[in-house]
């Protein structure tokens, strides 16, 4: 047999070099994206090492048992007779030497449910298995008997009488708002499920260490919380615990917390066998069982005045969490900031709440509570826009936050708005009110024998920029930019690269700072051995936050180097460094300047600052059969500053086709707390075919607060896409929809008046035993 | 993690029929349908596969007196390209178009589609609407069974255990016409929530006053096989496609069908769509 | 069972069971992990090779069907030391974010420049229908394909 060996996991073979490329015009833009992308080449050739890439001789295969229940008492793990269980290696609850408990926020989530507890979702961990060989594997796991006894489930957060968390703002004097509106309008806004779909899998592979101590390697956005569950549950040191990012293909927030619970598994796992295991999840087991985006229920009252004044806003949210809390306090924070939208109002109010339900546990989404509440009260201004017979973009330009007004939470926005830029950008760059008047005299010509009907749609958005609150203050983050004493400079963070370029764009931005070319400037591996806290890659706060204190410390690298040496840093920094040998300059975290929070009271500046983005989409009605056909979306984002506009463009394209989904065709249902697409053929993300052409309108206000301007893109994209696509379906058909997705099933039913299906994120009950 | 259940991979179809007369086969085609079965545990793996990729026999299309003859080997690609199909049956390179995307129409075949029985299967209501009839052998010799008995039952077909498909026979009727509609979830690798095929014949020249004969329409999704409507077929049988013909046929279909709720749709979408979807048929054939 | 066939030119040789997955094979006993798996169902494309010529997914194609044909995977798509074309133009216009459904992605795109049929927005769309991408929105990966279509069409360019 030819078998073509590799050689240990370090790629030895470097990637074939670019040709230096020749510049072309693709749709008026100059191509090549400089820089290219750090690790392109070993993406583009397949050299690049994802975790299932990476090869452990003697390495055994992990599993786990789940449970097939919402809510029951688990009475016995029983080990059939019929299998020779001496062959595999087998963990429970029993095995954690330290806290059964996945480390986040509450301590409430166990890593396996132990035998007597309670099990409080479908799909929960029970046990783990290990063999040496998958067949073994899955014959071992077909052998084990899960005696569980049922206990009365609750799958409606609304009927939920267990909080996760609650959180409300406000200012001014709601009463009084609605008594000098003259019109209130009321309206409800459900949104279901969303998994984030990375085409990798989760994966985790724990290798062993003689002292009890394990090293990591996985698919992950953030390292030291993985670090750190490990460091509790398994009662391992700092030094001990070792956590190495592999190589990841996507995220979107599915890899912020869940990596944590696979990595203990694997890591019980290796440390009963004494070898490495690989804990690959299949797409199946993925579905089923890791967090998705909160389903919510938002109502909103809202008192306008016949002119066109917004003078009260009553909000309520309801997110349901799942059955453990995971992050759900910071999911509704996030969410009821955000829930009045970005508009001027003196009087409003929000109250929410994340409740608990025996589903399997929500957990971070691109967006993170704004999509679901922006939803809503995008939907909301919509209707009001109607009924004040006032275009849907005239009213949010008289809403819309300008410098100087105050939010919700009595933040002043001093610096940074963009609302009117980005919404002038985008109704601009989509030609808005003359296709809002072809779609109108279209829908006042449209004969009962049309085929289609077509429509377009206009959405405003906010996003606030890095971690709500003193999240940033108590997570404290450092990073670092060291000179070797071989006279390479690498930068030191935690940040992952999972796609939007966090590799490409620190380089840039620290060697901007010491004027050397940005190929000069090496990132240093996610390894927590390496590199320092810098906190985890989510929250739209890479580049930001992160950004800003490398942007910092090379500053002060470079000041250091300049002084002694006399020269420019680029002239002088290689013999700098063979000189006076290696020069590490960390960088810690400090408050952006006045920016101060009341966690007591939940007012003050919830946010150092916003983005701001506006998208209009432009759809298609199929009147036969409800479908919808996304035709074209435009996103104008502002960022603060653009580091690259190439991957900023990447963020909006991909973060709008995320949110297209959300509105159209990405559902979940259930039944028995179960998620029924838990196939690839049954989620359905949008095809090359189904995807609109995305334009990406890149903005720039930049933040004085960060040393390099820049705010975050990532989530931004998200909060706009899904209420532009439904404000487009209103304009085609005429019809309000107001839950999530906009199914074909919801469009027709609101067509023809029958009624609508279920409610999205609603479990129906288990079928009756016996029925036919 | 997928299991590996022995296989062979005869050469010919003498082969083929004494392996599975010896013991039970699952035939593997192009794998679209079993490889997906077998890695995402979908019951049980097949204790025995019998690769028929070999089968030069089972390839190919022609036409042999009035009747086009389809390899159950020939793939979604090759049915979209052939000539014959594009002439003959546009509408089944139609139905290919719809499945899957490029990779799934390289190795899928129709044969496949057919002997998986998914009341979901996208060529299916053409064969049944056509009165196609299955070719299919063992070491007994080779019989026809019509398409209207080739699915009895959920996910089962009328073959023998020792039995194989061969080729999918379609008789030509001078002046027919067929009509196709799939209602997926998404523009490619979409499952149907309701596919739908109509024939009809005119005595002379196709023409909207021209009375509809010898009608057939058969839907998938809507029941636990590929079904025909036969009360809406004795709507449209002898009527010309009007308003009143079209209104008349939508209404006898959303009583004639009976579909579910299931993880892709729900039964009233499904009888609501069915319904319209033919009723724009009609409509379209008419020109009104 | 011994089966032979060539792989980005190179011949192999393989003893395994014969519905082994040509994924599996391609990844674990040829030491080729460029191609990926994303679902096992077909479904993602994560997995596509191109087989004599026509684009599949490898986890719905057992090793027994192999036998006798010519495989190519993304390892076999860049010269000793340079990127191909197509590679290039995917670099350049910014179509590989995360990279997991980049070299399933490069096989599709590869196998419909080479079918010698006119490249179109409509038909790269469809040429990669079979694709799932969850990062970019496919509007670089679709720029990237057309600059490589257009740059075979004239070298000079």
């Amino acid at each position: 047999m030819t078998r073509m060996a590799r050689a240990g996991n370090a790629s030895t073979a470097a990637p074939p070099q670019v040709a230096a490329p020749a510049s072309a015009t693709v749709t008026g833009r100059v191509v090549p994206a400089i820089p290219l992308r750090r690790e392109g080449p070993a993406k583009l050739t397949g050299i690049a090492e994802y975790t299932d890439d990476l090869v452990f001789p003697g390495a055994w295969f992990g599993a786990t048992i789940r449970s097939s229940e919402p809510h029951a008492r688990l009475v016995a793990l029983d080990l059939d007779d019929g299998f020779d269980w001496s062959r595999v290696a087998v963990v429970t609850a029993a095995d954690i030497p330290g806290p059964n408990i996945v480390s986040l926020i509450q301590d409430d989530q166990p890593i396996l449910v132990p035998v007597g507890g309670e099990i409080r979702h479908q799909a929960e961990p029970l046990c783990l298995i290990a063999a040496t060989d998958r067949s073994t594997l899955r014959a071992a796991k077909r052998h084990v008997r899960v005696r569980a006894e049922r206990l009365p489930a609750v799958f409606d957060p609304l009927a939920s009488t267990e909080e996760i968390s609650h959180c409300d703002v406000g200012r001014g004097d709601i009463e009084l708002g609605f008594a000098e509106a003259d019109l209130v309008v009321e309206g409800t806004y459900r949104v279901g499920h969303q998994e984030q779909l990375y085409i990798e899998n989760q994966a985790m592979i724990a290798v062993p260490h003689p002292d009890g101590g394990v090293t990591v390697h996985g698919s992950c956005q953030c390292p030291y919380y993985i670090h750190r569950a490990l460091m509790r549950s398994l009662e391992l040191s700092d030094a001990q615990a070792v956590v190495i990012q592999a190589e990841t293909g996507g995220g979107f927030g599915g890899k912020e917390d869940y990596p944590s619970l696979i990595a203990l598994h694997a890591a019980l796992l290796a440390r009963k066998v004494g070898k490495p295991v690989r804990m690959i999840y299949d797409r199946h087991e993925d579905l089923s069982a890791t967090t998705k985006r909160h389903p919510a229920v938002v109502r909103h009252r809202t008192g306008v005045t016949l002119d066109g004044r917004l003078v009260a806003q009553e909000i309520d949210v309801v997110m349901d969490g799942g059955a453990y809390c995971t992050l759900s306090p910071v999911v509704l924070s996030r969410g009821v900031l955000h829930a009045a939208g970005p508009y001027r109002c003196p009087n409003v109010r929000v109250r929410g709440r994340t409740m608990a339900t025996n589903t399997p546990p929500n957990g971070a989404f691109r967006g993170f509570g704004a999509p679901q509440v922006e939803f809503a009260v995008e939907m909301q201004v919509n209707r009001i826009a109607e009924a004040l017979s006032i275009s849907p973009l005239e009213l949010r330009r008289r809403w819309a936050y300008r410098e100087g007004d105050i939010t919700p939470t009595g933040q002043v926005l001093r610096e940074s708005v963009a609302a009117v830029e980005v919404l002038e950008a985008a109704a601009e760059a989509s030609e808005f009110t003359r296709h809002a008047e072809q779609t109108r005299r279209a829908r006042e010509a449209r004969r009962p024998s049309a085929r289609t009907a077509s429509g377009i749609g206009l959405a405003l958005g906010w996003h606030g920029a890095g971690f709500t609150g003193s999240g940033e203050v108590h997570i404290g983050s450092v990073a670092a930019v060291e000179l070797t004493d071989t006279g390479i400079i690498r930068v030191l963070s935690a940040q992952t690269e999972m796609g939007q370029g966090t590799r490409t764009i620190f380089p840039q931005l620290v060697a901007a700072e010491l004027g050397i070319e940005a190929d000069e400037v090496q990132v240093a591996p996610q390894d927590t051995s390496i590199v320092p806290d810098s906190g985890p890659t989510v929250a739209s706060r890479t580049a930001m936050v992160v950004g800003g204190l490398i942007v910092m410390a090379a500053r002060r690298l470079r000041a250091h180097v300049e002084s002694v040496s006399g020269k420019t840093f680029a002239e002088s920094y290689r013999d700098f460094a063979t000189e006076h040998g290696r020069l590490r300059v960390d960088e810690r975290f400090t408050p952006y300047p006045n920016v101060e929070f009341n966690e007591q009271t939940y007012t003050g500046d919830a946010y150092p600052a916003f983005g701001w983005a506006c998208a209009v989409a432009k759809v298609d009605v199929d009147l036969d059969t409800g479908e919808v056909t996304v035709r074209d979306v435009v996103s104008a984002d502002d960022a603060g500053r653009i580091i690259h506009p190439v991957l900023a463009e990447g963020q909006v394209e991909g973060g709008t086709l995320q949110a297209v989904g959300y509105a159209t065709i990405e559902e979940i249902k259930l039944v028995d707390g179960r998620y029924l697409n838990d196939r690839l053929a049954t989620y359905l993300i949008p095809t090359a075919l189904d995807a609109p052409r995305l334009h990406a309108v890149l903005v720039e206000k930049p933040f004085p607060g960060a040393p390099h301007g820049a705010k975050g893109i990532g989530e931004l994209p998200m909060d706009v896409g899904a209420p532009a696509v439904v404000a487009a379906i209103h304009d085609a058909i005429g019809v309000w929809i107001n839950d999530l997705p906009a199914s074909p099933e919801r469009v027709l039913a609101a067509l023809t008046g029958a009624p609508p299906p279920r409610a999205p994120g609603l479990s129906a009950a288990a079928p009756q035993k016996g029925a036919a | 993690m997928p299991a590996e259940p022995p296989v062979i991979s005869p050469r010919s179809l003498a082969e083929a029929y004494a392996a599975l007369a010896a013991a039970p086969h699952r035939p593997l085609a192009g794998g679209t349908d079993l490889l997906v079965q077998i890695t995402g545990e979908l019951g049980e793996p097949p204790e025995r596969v019998l690769d028929i990729w070999r089968l030069d026999e089972l390839r190919g299309v022609r036409l042999e007196s009035n009747a086009l003859l389809i390899g159950a080997l020939m793939t979604y690609a090759e049915i979209r390209s052939a000539p014959l199909v594009a002439e003959l049956l546009p509408a089944l390179a139609q139905a290919a178009a719809t499945i899957g995307a490029a990779q799934i129409q390289n190795r899928g075949t129709i044969g496949g589609n057919v002997a998986n029985a998914s009341p979901a299967g996208d060529t299916l209501p053409i064969l049944l609407a056509c009165e196609a009839e299955l070719v299919v052998g063992s070491v007994r010799g080779e019989r026809r069974i019509a398409a209207r008995d080739f699915w009895p039952a959920y996910r089962r077909t009328a073959l023998a255990d020792d039995e194989l498909l061969l080729r999918i026979s379609l008789p030509l009727v001078p002046g027919r016409q067929v009509r196709y509609r799939k209602v997926g979830t998404r523009r490619a690798q979409a499952i149907s929530k309701v596919v739908m095929a109509l024939a009809w014949r005119t005595d002379g020249p196709a023409a909207p006053e021209a009375p509809w004969r010898d009608v057939r329409l058969a839907l998938g999704s809507v029941a636990p096989t590929t079904i025909r409507a036969p009360r809406t077929e004795a709507v449209l049988e002898g009527s010309t496609p009007d308003e009143a013909t079209a209104d008349r046929a939508a209404a006898s279909l959303a009583s004639e069908i009976r579909p579910i709720d299931d993880v892709r749709s729900t039964a009233d979408y499904r009888r609501a769509v069915a319904s319209r979807v033919l009723h724009r048929l009609v409509r379209d054939e008419g020109g009104w | 069972m011994s089966y032979r066939f060539v792989v980005n030119g190179n011949a192999v040789e393989v003893e395994v069971p014969g519905m082994r997955r040509l994924l599996d094979v391609l990844r674990e006993d040829l030491a080729l992990p460029g191609t990926k798996e994303g679902c096992g169902e077909g479904e993602c494309g994560a997995c596509s090779v191109i087989l004599d010529g026509a684009v599949v997914d490898s986890c719905l194609v057992p090793v027994c069907q192999v036998d006798g044909a010519a495989v190519q995977t993304v390892e076999g798509l860049a010269g000793d030391l340079q990127l191909s074309d197509l590679q290039t133009a995917f670099l350049e216009t910014g179509g590989a974010q995360c990279g997991i459904c980049t070299p399933g992605m490069l096989m599709a795109a590869e196998a419909h420049l080479a079918a010698g049929i006119p490249v179109t927005d409509e038909s790269i769309r469809e040429a990669i229908a079979g694709n799932l991408c969850r990062c970019t929105g496919y509007t670089k990966i679709v720029e990237a394909i057309a600059l490589a279509a257009e740059r075979r069409r004239s070298p000079a360019s």
